[in-house]
């Protein structure tokens, strides 16, 4: 193997690249578009939630507790039901996202001195919005607590809280890296799945087989620019999830970049021996789209736990190298985890990558079929 | 011949996709310095044959050597002794004319002072020493063919196969080009290159005729021309050329159109001149000159192919 050859092809592929503003452009926008369109669908805007009230108690107080609800920014009433069972529909029709439920001995309870219950039923479908809203809640019954009775110690209004569709309810800080881990996937193999496909669709690739250079020279020279790009776009995701999305990054920066770099290389690697068996660049890059996009949405534990899926699909999440990616970034950005800890996560994300790696390399002929 | 002096050799070479036969059992050997020339119509087989002497396409039946080494097992060894230019222009449209330069020399490892000597050499050669910016794409197509083939001939490869190097240029471009080919030759380099134009076979020091996947005719072009045409070609001039053709057409004579000239191919010129003078006097058409001529290769061709 040859450096100068190698670096002879990263160069030209990188003019290349260059001179391609529209992938250039895609390159980079796609994981900051990616994160806006599926990271605000987690974390919405969370004013005039819409709620739906059912007063069984019609007291004085009960009403004064719901007007406070109405009062505030957070919450828009959107309607007054008299029975426990008409919330359902409300919630099930997606036109309310909050239930506010007053029992009917609410304000007897107040008034002996007793905790007062309250339920509150949320939409936990958009997990993200169901946590801000729990908060608001507590913040607006707190507040009614106080300016009622300044007697009494102990919480008046106790909140019983049930989360309906999603009872985890995890909040957005764990999402967006597990986010940030799925994206990666799909960019890293797009990134080259076009690259080799190319050149046989434009002729170039029989002149370049006819020199002697040496297959591995040949895909380390084509991975390395597609390298430096996913390093870029990681870095792009990392800032977004920190300064926008205000993810905590406890975890040292230098342990991600290394082990994003050692996940780039796999999911590079993936995508070019996509395009190397494919040949044609639109059959590629949709491989490369379904092979990593499904997967690693399903099957990474990002949408759903490991432990809770049947066994066939358990060890079928052994080979999807998002998985370790996903769990290696959220313990990196919420725990802090140094590498001992993520020793399993990291060598067979290691191993994909020098499996599929080798594969490409077996699978590149220079030869024309 | 001296096995030391064999270039390329080849021995039943056969190339098949699916039940078709691009290339039939085809056996011949190019000497070291020679210039030697595929001639065939498109499909005939030529493309097939020259990708699998360049290691780039498996043969399915045959064998073959190239600079000593085996087509099939040592293809690799093949592809760092020879350059290659494909009939399709295959460098990089959207790279520069130096920007491809330099990429050919990293691939065929030329390193150092020669990588810049090297440079220059295709530069000059190509007529881009003022253009080393400009995008390849916007160059004309005989431009292109040129830097093509300084690209390929960057490592200095003792052997250059060219699949078609002058299909679609000028004909002004083509004779440079063919400039450039005898000079490659005279510096010992070994030439093979494919062609469909006729005129360019007679360029070369030997060559072979295929088609339909068969060599059908192999020689110098003059052993060609004296071999294979037991008949004669009579050239004849007229001041009517196109009513000429028609006249001696009917009355048995096989004439084709030659520019603004007329070949009529017969068994024996004594009784046949007398009798088109006659013909043509007959239907008042003036007879400017009738010759005998050197049969062309487009003669030995066509000749060939009808016995086929
Ligand atoms: N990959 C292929 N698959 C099927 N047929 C092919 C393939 N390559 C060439 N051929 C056929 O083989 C014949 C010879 O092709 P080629 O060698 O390109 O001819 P030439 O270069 O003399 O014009 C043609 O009929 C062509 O269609
Ligand atoms: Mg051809």
């Amino acid at each position: 193997m040859k450096f100068p050859r190698i670096r002879a092809i990263a160069k030209k592929e990188l003019i290349q690249i260059r001179r391609d503003p529209l992938s250039l452009a895609m390159a980079f926008l796609m994981p900051v578009m990616l994160l806006f369109i599926f990271g605000y669908a987690i974390t919405l805007d969370v004013n005039n939630l819409k709620t739906v009230v059912c007063d069984l108690d019609k007291s004085m107080l009960s009403r004064e507790l719901a007007a406070q609800f109405g009062k505030s920014d957070y919450f828009t009433i959107i309607d007054r039901v008299h029975s426990y069972g008409e919330i359902d529909g409300y919630l099930d029709r997606g036109e309310a996202l909050v239930a506010i439920s007053i029992p009917r001995d609410f304000s007897e309870n107040i008034k002996r001195g007793r905790p007062a219950e309250l339920q509150v039923i949320v939409d936990g479908s958009d997990s993200n919005t169901a946590t801000i809203a729990l908060g608001y809640i507590s913040a607006v019954t707190g507040l009614f607590s106080e300016k009622i009775a300044v007697r009494q110690s102990p919480p008046l209004i106790e909140t019983r809280v049930r989360v309906w569709f999603n009872e985890e309810l995890e909040s957005r800080n764990y999402i967006i890296p597990g986010l940030i881990a799925v994206i990666m996937s799909v960019i890293a193999a797009l990134l080259t799945s076009l690259t080799v496909a190319r050149e046989w669709e434009r002729g170039t690739m029989e002149q370049l087989i006819s020199t002697p250079v040496k297959t591995q020279e040949f895909i380390l020279g084509k991975l390395m620019p597609y390298f430096l790009i996913g390093f870029i776009d990681m870095l792009i995701s990392v800032l977004l999830a920190v300064f926008l999305f205000d993810v905590p990054m406890k975890g040292s920066l230098f342990l991600l970049a290394g082990l994003s770099s050692l996940f780039l290389f796999g999911g590079l690697s993936l995508g070019m021996l996509i395009s190397i068996v494919a040949k044609s660049q639109l059959v590629a890059s949709q491989i490369a789209m379904v092979a990593t996009f499904l997967p690693a949405f399903l099957l990474s534990g990002f949408m759903y736990a490991i432990p809770n899926m049947p066994k066939p699909l358990q060890v079928i999440t052994y080979a999807i190298p998002a998985r370790y990616f996903v769990s290696i970034l959220k313990d990196i950005f919420l725990k802090g985890n140094a590498l001992h800890m993520l020793l399993f996560e990291t060598s067979l994300l290691g191993l994909f990558a020098l499996v599929v790696f080798a594969i490409a390399n077996k699978k590149f002929k220079k030869r024309i079929e | 011949m001296n096995e030391n002096n064999i270039a390329v050799k080849v021995e039943g070479l056969t190339r098949t996709f699916g039940d078709f036969t691009a290339v039939e059992r085809i056996s011949f050997s190019v000497s070291r310095g020679e210039i030697y020339g595929f001639l065939g119509p498109n499909g005939a087989g030529k493309s097939t044959t020259i990708k699998m002497l360049c290691g780039l396409l498996l043969p399915t039946g045959g064998n073959g050597t190239v600079g000593g080494f085996d087509i099939v097992k040592e293809s690799e060894k093949i592809k760092k002794t020879i350059g290659y230019m494909s009939q399709k222009f295959s460098l990089y449209d959207d790279l520069s004319v130096e920007e491809n330069i330099t990429f050919f020399s990293g691939m065929y490892g030329v390193t150092g002072k020669n990588k810049k000597e090297r440079k220059e050499w295709v530069l000059e050669m190509s007529g881009l020493k003022d253009k080393r910016a400009v995008i390849t794409k916007t160059l004309p197509g005989g431009i292109k063919q040129r830097l093509a083939l300084g690209c390929a001939l960057l490592h200095e490869p003792p052997v250059i196969f060219l699949d078609e190097p002058t299909s679609g240029v000028d004909p002004v471009s083509r004779r440079n080009f063919w400039s450039l080919i005898y000079e490659m030759a005279k510096g010992g380099t070994t030439v093979f290159v494919t062609t469909h134009y006729m005129d360019e076979a007679e360029h070369c020091d030997r060559l072979a005729l295929i088609y339909r996947g068969k060599i059908i005719a192999e020689g110098t072009p003059t052993e060609l021309k004296v071999q294979y045409m037991s008949r004669y070609v009579l050239e004849i001039e007229t001041d009517r050329t196109f009513e000429a053709l028609e006249v001696l057409n009917r009355s048995g004579f096989e004439t084709a159109l030659f520019g603004s000239l007329l070949h009529a191919v017969v068994d024996d010129t004594k009784t046949a001149v007398p009798e088109i003078e006659k013909e043509l006097e007959k239907a008042d058409i003036k007879v400017i000159r009738i010759d005998k001529i050197m049969p062309s290769l487009e003669d030995v061709f066509v000749t060939l192919i009808e016995s086929a």
